[in-house]
C-alpha cells in the first residue's frame, strides 16, 4: 500500500438516507399549522373569485400578456415596479432582522423547501410507516411489498408535485379555464412547459434531494450563518447540563430511574424507603441526583433528537451549518425528559452568550442591539412607505419629458419656444378624459395642438406634444413652470409636474 | 455503537478504493469514478445534441449542410413564399414581415385620412409620433439631426416657424416627395467689396442686429437696384419668396450665415458678407418619392409638421 492512501477521502459525499421519526410537541404543532396555512393560501388563492369589469373574475391574477398584476382590488402596472423593489427590500430586511433575533426561523418553519419536504415525509410516513418500518423496508429486497409501497409513495409525490405546478400556473391565467384546457390539451405551450418543469423540480427537490438542497444548493442558509450574534437565539444543546463531568449515559441501573425497581426486591428495600421518606423528591429528581453524584450529565443518549432531525445531524455536536433550526429535536428531547421526570429544555432555544454564562438565565429574545434596531427601523420605514405609496396611488401615471434636441428654438419673431412630451397612462378601470393646463406662464403660451383634452382607454398610454412659446423678455425670467394634469370630473386627483424652461441666455 | 467506532466506520466507507491492479509490486491506481448524476447529465447532453442535430441544421455536407427535419416558411424580398430548412435569417425575414403586417392597418388608415383628421385622432397621433420618429431617425436625421434642429450653415432647422418652401402639410409633402434645390449666385463677381459690405450691413439692419447706419442705407438702395437685384428673389420687402425657396431676411432665424453663434457686430456682419460674396449651391434636399412608400412620406409629413413649426 502507498503511504497516505488511508487518508484519501472521496471527493463525492454519497447521500446517507434519512428516515425521520415523527414527534409531537410545540414546534411540531407550529410547523404543522404553518404548513396548513401556507398550503391553504397557495393552493386555494387562485380559485378565489373577484368581480371585475375588464378582467377574469379571479382575485389574484398575474396577467402577463396584459402587462398588469391584478391583486384583489389593486391593479399593478409595469410603471409600479418600485413596489416590487420595495417588497423585495422588505423581504430581505425581514430575513436579516428575524435571523439576528431567532436564527434561521425562515428555514425551519416557512421556507417552501422545508414545507414541501415536510409534506412529502408525511406522505412517506403514512404509506411506509414509522421510522423503524421505513428503515426495514429500505433494507429489505425488492419484493412485492416494497415495490407497492415505494411506488405508491413516489406516485403520490408526483401527484402533489403536479398539483403544485398547476397551482403556480393558475396564478397567471384564469384558473378554471386553465384546468379544463390543460386536460383537454388546449392550454398554452408555456403552461405545459411550466407545469412540467415545476412538477419535476418539486419532485426532485422535496422527494429526492431534500436536505441536500439546504446543505449544498441554497445560498440563503449559508449567508444567514454570518448574521448570528452571540445574543441570537438558536436551537442549542446545553452541553454543560447534558454531558456533566463524565459525559452522557444511557439509563441503566445506578444511573437512572430504573434503579428504584432493581433495588426494591433486595435487602436494601428498607434503606431506599427511608431515603425516599427522608428526601421529598420525585423519582426523576432522585434519579438525576444519583446521576449527578456519579458525574453523569442529564442526556440519556436515547438518540431521539438525531432520529427526528430532517437534515440528519446530531445537535449535540453543537451549532452547525446544516441545522435549519426547525425545533423538532427540542420536541423530541422534551418528550424524553418528561417521561423520565427530568426538567425540560436540555435542547432549547437559547443564545451562545447565555449558555456560556456562569448562571444561565431564562432564554429570551434580545433585541436591544444596534444591528437589530437598525434592521427593525429600516423594516418599519420601508413597510410604511410601501403602504403609503399604494394607498395614495393615483388613478393615472404621467411623465413629462422636455425635448432636448434642440433645448429651445428661436422663432422668426425672436420668441423662444420649448417643447415637451407628456405621456399619460390611465390606470383606472374606465375611459378617462385628461385636461392639461399650465401654471406660471401666460395661458396663451401653452400650445397643445389638438389635445388640450385627451381621452385614454384603461391600461393604455396617450402621448401629447406640448410647446410653450414666450417672448424674449419673459423667457429670460422664466426658469420653469408647472404643468397640471387633471382627470376630468376629478379635480382632487390632479397632479402637478414642474418642468424647466430653457432660453439662450441660460445656456451653460 | 460508540461515537469513535461510528466515526471510524464513516472514514472507512469514504476511503477511496483502488482499481485492484498492482504494478511493480506496490503501484496502485485510485478508483475515483465521477458521481452518477454527473455522468447521467453528460449522457443527457449527448442525447440532446443528437436530437438537436436531427431537428436543426448542423453538419457541413458536400457544398451545403445537413438541414435537419424542421423547416421554416417565409416570404422573401421578391414576395415569393419559400420553404427552407430552419435558419435564423428566414426567421428574421418572417419577423419583419409580421411587424409589417401588424403596422399595415395603421399605414392603411394614414393613407385614408386627411391631415386634419390624423392630427385630431389621439391614437393616430401616437402612431405618427412613434413610427415617424423611427422613419425620421433612419432617413432624415443624418442631415437634419435627431430632433430636427438642423445645422446652421448646412441643413435647415425643422423645429422653428420659418420655412424656405412653406410649412403647410401639403408643402412639406411636396418637399419630401420631389426634393428641393436652392441656389444663390456669388456676388463677388458683379459687385465690389465696398458694395457687398453695404449690402451686409443692410441685411443686418433688417434683422435688428448692430450695423453701420450709413452703409446700411447705401445697402438698402443697392438691394433694390438693378445692379445687385437682390429683390428679384428676396422680394422688395426682403421677406423672401417661398415658391423658389428664397429666405426671409427680416426674421431672427439664420440658416446660411452663422450669425447666432458668431460673437460681436463686426463678426456677424462679416458672416453675412461671406454668404453674399460667395453665394451658395448646397441647399439640396433629395427626393424621397422612390425610396419611401407614399404612406411613409405621409407619416413623415405629419411628423415634421409636429416638430413644432407646422403651419
Amino acid at each position: 500500500m502507498q503511504t497516505g492512501l488511508e487518508d484519501q477521502l472521496g471527493l463525492y459525499q454519497k447521500r446517507i438516507p434519512i428516515f425521520t421519526r415523527s414527534v409531537k410537541g410545540r414546534f411540531r404543532r407550529f410547523k404543522t399549522s404553518v404548513l396548513v396555512l401556507a398550503y391553504a393560501i397557495y393552493f386555494l388563492l387562485p380559485w378565489l373569485p373577484w368581480t371585475r369589469l375588464d378582467a377574469p373574475a379571479q382575485a389574484v391574477l398575474f396577467d402577463v400578456p396584459g402587462r398588469r398584476f391584478l391583486i384583489f382590488g389593486l391593479t399593478i402596472y409595469p410603471q409600479d415596479v418600485i413596489w416590487l423593489a420595495l417588497l423585495l427590500f422588505i423581504a430581505a430586511i425581514l430575513l436579516f432582522f428575524v435571523t439576528g433575533l431567532v436564527g434561521r426561523a425562515f428555514c425551519g418553519y416557512f421556507c417552501f423547501q422545508t414545507l414541501w419536504t415536510d409534506f412529502f415525509i408525511w406522505i412517506e410516513y403514512k404509506i411506509q410507516g414509522e421510522r423503524p418500518a421505513r428503515v426495514r423496508l429500505y433494507r429489505q429486497p425488492w419484493d412485492r411489498e416494497k415495490i407497492i409501497k415505494i411506488a405508491s409513495t413516489h406516485a403520490l409525490w408526483v401527484l402533489a408535485s403536479f398539483w403544485t405546478g398547476i397551482s403556480f400556473v393558475a396564478y397567471f391565467t384564469y384558473a378554471p379555464q386553465l384546468v379544463t384546457d390543460f386536460f383537454t390539451g388546449q392550454a398554452a405551450a408555456a403552461a405545459y412547459i411550466t407545469v412540467g418543469i415545476l412538477t419535476l423540480s418539486t419532485y426532485a427537490a422535496a422527494g429526492l434531494m431534500r436536505e441536500q438542497i439546504c446543505t449544498y444548493v441554497c445560498p440563503y442558509g449559508r449567508f444567514q450563518s454570518v448574521m448570528y450574534e452571540p445574543e441570537t437565539l438558536a436551537v442549542h444543546y446545553d452541553a454543560r447540563r447534558g454531558e456533566g463531568a463524565s459525559g452522557r449515559a444511557v439509563v441503566r441501573a445506578g444511573r437512572g430511574i430504573v434503579v428504584e425497581r432493581r433495588r426494591a426486591g433486595a435487602s436494601a428495600e428498607a434503606e431506599v424507603a427511608a431515603e425516599r421518606r427522608q428526601t421529598n423528591m420525585s423519582a426523576g429528581q432522585r434519579a438525576l441526583a444519583e446521576r449527578h453524584a456519579k458525574g453523569f450529565g442529564d442526556c440519556v443518549d436515547c438518540g431521539l433528537c438525531v432520529q427526528v432531525c430532517p437534515v440528519g445531524i446530531d445537535i449535540r455536536d453543537g451549532l452547525q451549518y446544516k441545522c435549519i433550526s426547525c425545533g423538532l429535536c427540542i420536541d423530541a428531547c422534551n418528550t424524553i425528559m418528561d417521561s423520565f421526570g427530568f426538567p425540560r429544555g436540555l435542547i432549547r432555544y437559547d443564545s451562545e452568550q447565555n449558555l456560556a454564562a456562569e448562571k444561565p438565565a431564562r432564554p429570551k429574545v434580545q433585541w436591544k442591539r444596534l444591528k437589530t434596531i437598525g434592521y427593525g427601523v429600516a423594516l418599519i420605514l420601508m413597510s410604511a412607505y410601501l403602504v403609503y405609496s399604494i394607498s395614495t396611488r393615483g388613478s393615472f401615471d404621467r411623465a413629462v419629458n422636455q425635448i432636448r434636441q434642440p433645448l429651445y428654438v428661436v422663432l422668426s419673431g425672436g420668441d423662444i419656444r420649448n417643447r415637451y412630451q407628456i405621456r399619460i397612462t390611465n390606470k383606472a378601470a374606465q375611459d378617462q378624459v385628461y385636461v392639461i393646463s399650465a401654471r406660471g406662464i401666460p395661458d396663451a403660451a401653452l400650445d397643445l395642438g389638438n389635445f388640450r383634452e385627451i381621452t385614454i382607454k384603461p391600461g393604455h398610454s396617450g402621448l401629447v406634444q406640448a410647446s410653450v412659446r414666450l417672448p424674449p423678455a419673459l423667457a429670460m425670467q422664466t426658469k420653469g413652470f408647472e404643468l397640471v394634469i387633471t382627470p376630468q370630473g376629478k379635480p382632487a386627483e390632479a397632479r402637478v409636474e414642474t418642468v424647466r424652461f430653457d432660453s439662450p441666455s441660460q445656456r451653460p | 455503537m460508540s461515537e469513535q467506532k461510528l466515526r471510524q466506520q464513516k472514514m472507512e466507507s469514504q476511503t477511496v478504493q483502488t482499481t485492484g491492479h498492482a504494478w511493480d509490486g506496490d503501484l496502485q491506481e485510485f478508483n475515483n469514478p465521477l458521481p452518477a448524476w454527473w455522468v447521467y447529465t453528460f449522457y443527457a447532453t449527448v442525447v440532446f445534441a443528437i436530437v438537436y442535430w436531427t431537428i436543426y441544421p448542423s453538419w457541413p455536407w458536400g457544398k451545403g449542410w445537413i438541414g435537419g427535419v424542421s423547416d421554416i416558411t417565409y416570404v422573401n424580398s421578391a414576395g415569393e413564399t419559400k420553404t427552407h430548412s430552419w435558419n435564423t435569417r428566414a426567421l428574421l425575414l418572417e419577423d419583419l414581415n409580421q411587424a409589417a403586417v401588424a403596422q399595415k392597418p395603421y399605414f392603411d388608415k394614414v393613407s385614408g385620412m386627411s391631415y386634419a383628421q390624423i392630427a385630431k385622432d389621439p391614437e393616430m397621433n401616437g402612431f405618427i409620433l412613434s413610427s415617424g420618429k423611427a422613419l425620421f431617425a433612419d432617413n432624415c436625421a443624418a442631415c437634419h439631426q435627431a430632433g430636427g434642429q438642423g445645422v446652421v450653415g448646412f441643413f435647415p432647422n425643422l423645429t422653428d416657424d420659418d420655412w424656405l418652401y412653406g410649412g403647410s402639410y401639403d408643402k412639406i409633402h411636396e418637399t419630401l416627395t420631389g426634393g428641393r434645390r436652392a441656389f444663390m449666385p456669388a456676388f463677388s463677381e458683379v459687385l465690389g467689396g465696398e458694395q457687398i459690405d453695404q449690402l451686409a450691413n443692410y441685411v443686418a439692419r433688417l434683422s435688428g442686429i448692430g450695423h453701420d447706419a450709413a452703409k446700411a442705407t447705401a445697402g438698402d438702395a443697392l438691394f433694390h437696384s438693378e445692379t445687385a437685384a437682390c429683390y428679384y428673389c428676396h422680394g422688395s420687402d426682403a421677406k423672401g419668396r417661398k415658391e423658389i425657396g428664397a429666405p426671409n431676411l427680416t426674421d431672427k432665424i439664420w440658416l446660411w450665415a452663422n450669425v447666432p453663434t458668431t460673437q460681436g457686430e463686426e463678426g456677424k456682419v462679416a458672416a453675412i458678407r461671406g454668404v453674399i460674396a460667395n453665394g451658395l449651391n448646397k441647399g439640396v434636399m433629395p427626393a424621397w418619392a422612390g425610396r419611401l412608400t407614399p404612406e411613409q412620406i405621409k407619416v413623415l409629413s405629419v411628423y415634421v409638421h409636429e416638430l413644432g413649426g407646422g403651419q
